[in-house]
């Protein structure tokens, strides 16, 4: 390390953080500001104090929002936390026919979740989807997936699916640096194949769990493009979420103040969500190690 | 039923798994094989029906006289090509700013020590929490005044600019294991920074400058909210916006879009198929 700070340094230093600056950290401050005025994206905004905010407040779609919002981080993390363990620690195991089955266990990765939501509404669809026609050749009642009943949980599904092979990814990584020795150890212990799960395989992919976790949740506050093309946000705001609703009243309504109000709350929430799960975890780590140096 | 086959040289890691577990753990495989794999399969099968053929066999059986014609469609009267050729722009060019701004950042948090340096850290890890969605309005609002509201530029630089917490922060780490003395000794022949980034670190680092670029490509490759918000004339479109414009288009012409669906994914696709594992281990963008 140097503490030398020369004018080639200086300007190497400064390119990059004043195009970062420029593009994403001032806009963060922007929409704090905006989030006092009222615009509506033409003319310049004018002042509006706290109108925002208490409209906010008082307005219970923003609230039933976030309700939403919490429900489908919620019911993420049930769906892909279990199964992307079982996948990774699955894959981590050697035989061949494994590695066959992988090919076809991370496509999904290959699309963007508008490819995906596009292909799942038709796949789902009431009237001609695969959905229907198998259940009514069980002699099941085919049900309205996007409708009121069950949208939330399409969607976490469909969101599972497009999600569930990178976490498999994280911890099929982790499962493959476990040492062998330790599995050997318990075995001579008289472990079973649960005791050896339980003590040896969970314990050390904990590090992992908690990354996938933290990735799960905050990332859950970015589900948007999926659901804007499966449901816009309906039926009703059934399953308006955060982002969705913010997007709704800033850009089909040009509502840009109180957008901005929306966005603030939805920043606050994914910074506040990050502390607070890299406090309860070892993630700190890595930043103490890049500080330390 | 024989107990226990003569297993050929087991791998130690299911070494005497009970059987019972063995089928739980297949089962398990195939299951998530078949979810993982039926719709990508759909997608498939479908771009290559007819329409008529699609509303004949709705449980999803292959065509029986696969055409191309929902291809030639979307390729020749809609324009795909277009769009395509823009993504492929806009993807390019986003990476490599975010690439050569990002290795500036890291090299200078790993090698200068200053209070100033490792709030910069900071920020960076800020860019990691916020969503996307949260800063949408200002960037547009950035957009317009900076006057490329509807261009390429609109997409390209917000894009890179999001692109360059994990990547920074991928590059710091990996900057900082390449041992100290091979920095001092070339300190000790005087060469500047910039000297020291290009003939020591540049080289050193290009493997994982590729991987963690292939990883912010594809991010880029499958952003809708920037061209969303941030475009609005067909000459400017790219392919998540040129789905979603299909899907009103098109109504329930399925095979067609279908085909712009599998169009969308094709480089992904062919990377897939070539290098499957380095491609993964980018996909998991240095969370491995």
């Amino acid at each position: 390390m140097v503490k030398r700070v020369d004018t080639q340094t200086a300007v190497m230093a400064a390119l990059p953080l004043a195009f970062y600056a420029l593009f994403v950290i001032v806009p963060l401050g922007v929409a704090v500001a905006l989030s006092f005025q009222t615009w509506n994206g033409l003319a310049p905004p004018t002042w509006a104090g706290l109108r925002q905010w208490r409209h906010l407040l008082s307005d219970t779609v923003v609230w039933g929002a976030l309700g939403t919002t919490l429900r489908l981080m919620v019911y993420s993390w049930l769906l892909q936390t279990p199964i992307s363990l079982a996948l990774g620690v699955y894959l981590a195991g050697r035989e061949r026919y494994r590695d066959l089955l992988a090919i076809v266990f991370f496509l999904p990765l290959m699309f963007s979740a508008v490819a995906i939501g596009l292909t799942w509404i038709y796949i789902l669809d009431p009237s001609f989807g695969v959905a229907t026609a198998l259940a009514r050749d069980l002699h099941l009642q085919p049900q309205s997936w996007l409708g009121q009943r069950w949208v939330l949980v399409t969607l976490s599904a469909v969101i599972a699916w497009e999600f569930i092979p990178f976490h498999t990814l994280l911890y099929q990584a982790a499962a493959q640096q476990i040492p062998t020795e330790l599995y050997e150890a318990a075995e001579i212990d008289g472990a079973g194949l649960a005791g050896r799960f339980w003590r040896i395989t969970l314990p050390q992919l904990r590090y992992t769990f908690v990354t996938s976790t933290l990735l799960i949740l905050v990332g859950s506050l970015t589900y948007f493009d999926l659901i804007l093309v499966m449901t816009q946000g309906g039926p009703g705001y059934r399953s308006t979420v955060l982002s969705i609703y913010m997007y709704n009243e800033a850009f089909p309504k040009l509502h840009m103040g109180y957008g901005s109000a929306i966005a603030v709350l939805l920043a606050v929430l994914g910074v506040v969500l990050s502390l607070v799960l890299l406090r309860v975890s070892g993630f700190t780590r890595m930043r103490s190690e890049l500080e330390a140096g | 039923m024989v107990r226990k086959r003569p297993a050929r040289r087991p791998a130690p890691r299911t070494r005497r798994r009970p059987r019972a577990a063995r089928v739980v753990s297949a089962l398990l495989g195939i299951v998530w094989a078949l979810a993982a794999g039926f719709p990508v399969y759909y997608m498939i099968i479908t771009s290559l029906k007819t329409q008529a053929g699609f509303f004949n066999a709705p449980l999803g059986l292959p065509p029986r006289r696969p055409t191309l014609a929902n291809y030639h469609r979307v390729i020749f009267s809609e324009g795909i090509t277009h769009d395509f050729l823009n993504s492929v722009v806009v993807t390019l060019v986003s990476v490599a700013v975010a690439l050569a701004l990002s290795m500036l950042a890291a090299y200078v948090i790993v090698r200068v020590d200053r209070r100033w340096v490792r709030w910069t850290l900071n920020l960076f890890l800020l860019g990691l929490a916020v969503p996307i969605q949260a800063v949408i309005i200002p960037v547009f609002a950035l957009v317009n005044s900076l006057h490329i509201y509807d261009t390429l530029w609109a997409l390209i630089l917000p894009s890179a600019g999001f692109a360059m917490p994990i990547t920074v922060l991928i590059l710091a780490n990996f900057f900082r294991d390449i041992p100290r003395s091979l920095f001092e000794a070339m300190g000790l022949e005087g060469a500047s920074h910039l000297t020291i980034l290009r003939r020591l670190v540049l080289p050193l680092a290009l493997p994982a400058m590729a991987s963690i670029g292939i990883y912010d490509a594809v991010n880029v490759w499958n952003n809708f909210l920037f061209p969303l918000v941030l475009t609005q004339s067909q000459g400017v479109q790219v392919l998540p916006t040129a789905l979603y414009q299909f899907q009103g288009q098109f109504g329930i012409e399925v095979p067609p879009l279908m085909a712009a669906v599998v169009l969308s994914a094709a480089p992904l696709l062919v990377l897939y198929a070539i290098a499957r594992r380095s491609f993964l281990r980018a996909l998991a963008g240095g969370f491995v």
